[in-house]
């Protein structure tokens, strides 16, 4: 590849790339957009609603950076609010009603920071997506498509399957924010980017997702083909699953577990 | 220098204006200021008091010592001691930290699990540790918690947990990243099998640990003046430039904002858990 990982980062960022938004529009037909987390307000950084999959319906939530400037303001740059994630929880619970599978796209540099966010909990709220998440009965796919910033990335990640698109990152912490409290410098984030392993083959590698995505003619019919032909197969698979709850449980479960052990026992 | 960042408060600003000093039984200093009130405390007088000074302010306390507090006392067994940190990312320097702080903190790691009683009750329970990175969690942190509450599910008992933390720990990457799902995948089951989960947060409690376990217990308690929140104080007035409201993300605005249950001071958090697992039947 010849790229370093905060070339990689970059290349998440770009505002080129395609958004939330463009894949649940090429990807899926008859798409339907459900507002509002029913409790404050409707969070325009995260878009909701149901969608056919090759006929059959689906949950799809994404969060959407938007493309115009407006757009991005709007959206708060894909930071979403507490009741964006309260709002795709109302929409993974509805799901799970009516039996139908879910697919979340996440493009986020991380949770909204502010002080409406935090009056409203933030923390709270991403915490309720990921306890509730794991024990939900539909199959879900969650596909990184550009950045995935921290808790505000998880927590439409508690999935099933778990992909990265190729020049998707996946990070506890943004290359700069490690840098400034690690070596009070901003400005090594080129290093921070390489030591915090952020890259999708960083990621495949670490055991925390399935797969790397190719970005062959990104943004192009044929690429939202292989995606939508691969979301068919994979659901397909998962829809079978007997154990799906079971399984999910222990691909989060084993994530660390291998610590070591200094004694015998307990 | 990196060391001391971890062991002491970072700043006046993200320490919400207050500077904890760490306080050992050996330090051999006669007094302690009182951050608060700003007045000479005697040690003796502050450890008499669980650390809390007679104006009302709470000092940073130590996972053992806190344990000691909390429990009847002898019953406190400890599990999952030996687990030790792998530095799955290999991140520069961190093998060495977390060598560093264990000899400064007498600790392995970030949080303390066990069984015990409080008020003749069988309980579970974790402390985490404020002199370990701040309680930051690694894989270590989600480890021994996770395996806390399949504990508590399989023996069917409550859980008590202790929070303090600056958040995921960014030397274990998206490892610690997954401790959040992880944790949380194990307070479901818990949860869903009917048992009891009380958190106490206390100072501070943030990031990734409140974008957990931290939120998900059925009763949620906090220490008096203890900064509860999900994104730091002073990085969110660098994103909104914005001054932020006097006492936020203290424990009185999160309570305000209808996120935590009571604010329970030290002293009366024994006798108030006791109590709450007593009305449970024990769990």
């Amino acid at each position: 590849m010849g790229q370093t990982p905060y070339d990689r980062v970059k290349q998440a960022r770009s505002i080129n790339r395609p958004t939330g938004g463009d894949y649940i529009r090429n990807i899926f037909t008859n798409f339907i957009e459900l507002h509002g987390d029913r409790r404050f307000s409707d969070d325009p950084a995260i878009v909701g609603g149901i969608a056919r999959l090759e006929g059959t319906p689906v949950t799809v939530i994404a969060i959407d950076k938007g493309h115009t400037t407006k757009e991005r303001v709007a959206k708060n740059f894909g930071a979403p609010h507490p009741e964006g994630y309260r709002k795709a929880l109302r929409l993974m619970k509805q799901a799970e009603k009516f039996g139908r599978p879910i697919v979340c796209f996440i493009d986020t540099s991380g949770a909204y920071c502010g002080i409406g966010a935090e009056e409203r909990g933030q923390g709270q709220a991403i915490a309720e997506n990921l306890m509730e998440m794991t024990t939900l009965c539909v199959p879900i796919i969650s596909i990184l498509i550009g950045e995935g910033g921290s808790g505000g990335a998880l927590a439409l990640a508690v999935a099933d399957r778990v992909y990265m698109m190729q020049n998707s990152v996946y990070s506890v912490i943004s290359p700069e924010g490690c840098a400034s409290i690690l070596w009070k410098d901003s400005a090594k984030a080129e290093a921070a980017a390489a030591s915090l392993r952020l890259t999708a083959e960083d990621a495949k590698f670490l055991g925390i997702i399935e797969k790397v995505l190719s970005e062959k003619e990104i943004g192009t019919k044929p690429f939202y083909d292989r995606l939508r032909a691969m979301l068919v197969e994979d659901l397909s698979q998962l829809t079978e699953e007997p154990e799906l709850i079971q399984k999910r449980y222990e691909r989060f479960r084993k994530i660390g577990s291998e610590t070591r052990s200094t004694a015998v026992g307990q | 220098m990196a060391l001391l960042n971890f062991l002491k408060p970072k700043n006046q600003l993200e320490e919400g204006g207050r500077t904890a000093a760490p306080i050992q039984q050996d330090a051999g200093e006669p007094e302690k200021t009182c951050p608060n009130c700003h007045k000479e405390i005697p040690i003796s007088q502050l450890w008499a008091n669980s650390l809390v000074c007679p104006c009302g302010y709470h000092f940073r306390m130590k996972a053992r010592h806190r344990i000691n507090m909390t429990v009847d006392k002898g019953t406190f067994k400890e599990m999952f001691s030996d687990l030790q940190s792998t530095d799955p990312l290999l991140f520069p320097g961190y093998q060495q930290k977390l060598e560093t702080v264990g000899n400064a903190s007498g600790e392995t790691e970030a949080v303390i699990c066990g069984t015990a009683q409080i008020g003749k009750q069988d309980c579970c329970l974790f402390v985490m540790e404020p002199y370990f990175m701040m309680g930051s969690m690694g894989s270590v942190v989600g480890e021994k918690i996770t395996r806390l509450f399949e504990y508590a599910l399989q023996n069917r008992l409550p859980v008590i947990g202790f929070t303090v933390s600056g958040g995921a720990r960014m030397q274990e990457g998206l490892v610690s990243l997954m401790q959040m799902a992880k944790t949380s995948a194990a307070v479901k089951r818990h949860s869903d099998a009917g048992l009891l989960y009380i958190a106490v947060l206390t100072d501070p409690t943030t990031g990734g640990v409140t974008a957990s376990f931290a939120m998900e217990a059925d009763i949620i308690l906090a220490e008096p003046d203890a900064t509860v929140g999900f994104a730091g104080a002073r990085v969110i007035e660098q994103t909104t430039k914005k001054a932020l409201p006097k006492g936020f993300q203290k424990a009185d605005f999160v309570l305000k904002h209808g996120f935590i249950d009571q604010i329970v001071p030290r002293r009366e958090q024994k006798k108030l858990l006791a109590e709450l697992l007593n009305m449970h039947n024990g769990g």
